[in-house]
């Protein structure tokens, strides 16, 4: 899901920069209001956790490959707004030391994975663990359903930005200039590869993760 | 224990375990994430290389590209990445974080 330099037309990568420019500032206002100094080691352990998990690489045996991104998790710790800006640092750190995503897209990347995933996934927790005890059965199941819609919204995303680009951008004989795959292609395939695969092992990961935290310290749920 | 020092332990373990994330693809001989595809394989793929996206994938040289595809250098990357990530949260923390 980490799109590439090249894949998007600078003017798409451009505008999704801007998109992301006034949620950064919202984040880092709203998390300077609500985030309280002894959750800054939970947004470091959120940031790392979610680096960390999308170097394990799943098959799609003989095809290609994906990743858990473990975003809603970090919000349900620390919020979306704290997610959101936990995830943008191993998002900018993975473009930069490792070029795993482009630095064209660094917005568009974060837009889906920063943005999308963890708003997503929180929002849906929230809804389906209304009036559950912490340390139900219900709440680790609205985590991982959370987790499962975050990741494929996410990757729908992720879908439509690489299919509109051959619509946008092509010579005049045809050829795409960037990705070449346009929305018939590119949305269904993102979508069956996380719907089937990546968004199951995202679900799984959550929904365990938080059992074992509402066993050891419940407290730290929102 | 503090629960964030079993955390942190999570963390440890699972650094130490990327390689899986190397090993386990080319066990099932899965090849790149859709759409994060090189050059060459693209042109494979489609029968040319996009213009415009060959002058934009080398636009940024990346210290360690792709974590580096071997066992060791995916610990490496996964250290020094987590290393780097923990400097710039608590760099961060220091700016956002309320004292209480």
């Amino acid at each position: 899901m980490h799109i590439p330099d090249g894949y998007l037309s600078p003017q798409t990568g451009g505008v999704l920069y801007l998109i992301m420019a006034p949620l950064w500032i919202t984040a880092s206002r709203i998390v300077k209001k609500t985030l309280k100094a002894r959750q800054i080691p939970y947004m470091a352990f959120g940031a790392s956790f979610v680096f960390v998990i999308m170097m394990f690489n799943v098959p799609i045996p003989g095809g290609s490959t994906g990743h858990a991104v473990g975003g809603t998790l970090v919000a349900i710790l620390l919020g979306p707004w704290a997610a959101m800006i936990a995830i943008t640092i191993a998002l900018v750190v993975q473009a930069l030391l490792f070029g795993d995503g482009g630095i064209t897209a660094i917005g568009a990347n974060c837009f889906n994975m920063a943005f999308i995933l963890p708003f997503v996934g929180y929002y849906i927790y929230r809804f389906i663990s209304i009036g559950s005890a912490k340390k139900s059965f219900r709440r680790a199941f609205a985590a991982g359903a959370g987790a499962y819609l975050g990741l494929n919204a996410a990757a729908l995303l992720t879908g439509i930005m690489f299919g509109i680009q051959p619509m946008l951008y092509h010579t005049s004989d045809g050829k795409a200039l960037y990705c070449p795959y346009g929305l018939n292609i590119a949305v269904p395939m993102m979508m069956l590869e996380h719907l089937l695969l990546f968004g199951w092992v995202e679900a799984i990961i959550t929904f365990l993760v938080i059992r074992y935290i509402q066993k050891e310290d419940p407290g730290l749920l929102i | 224990m503090k629960t964030i020092t079993k955390l942190w332990i999570l963390i440890a373990i699972l650094a130490i375990l990327t390689p899986i994330g190397l090993m386990v693809p080319e066990y099932f001989k899965a090849g790149a994430a859709w759409g994060e595809w090189g050059s060459d394989e693209i042109k494979k793929l489609v029968g040319y290389v996009p213009k415009g996206l060959e002058r934009l994938s080398d636009i940024w040289a990346a210290a360690i590209p792709d974590y580096g595809s071997s066992k060791i250098s995916y610990i490496v990357s996964a250290i020094l990445g987590i290393i780097t990530i923990m400097g710039l949260t608590f760099l961060l923390g220091r700016f956002l974080g309320k004292k209480e």
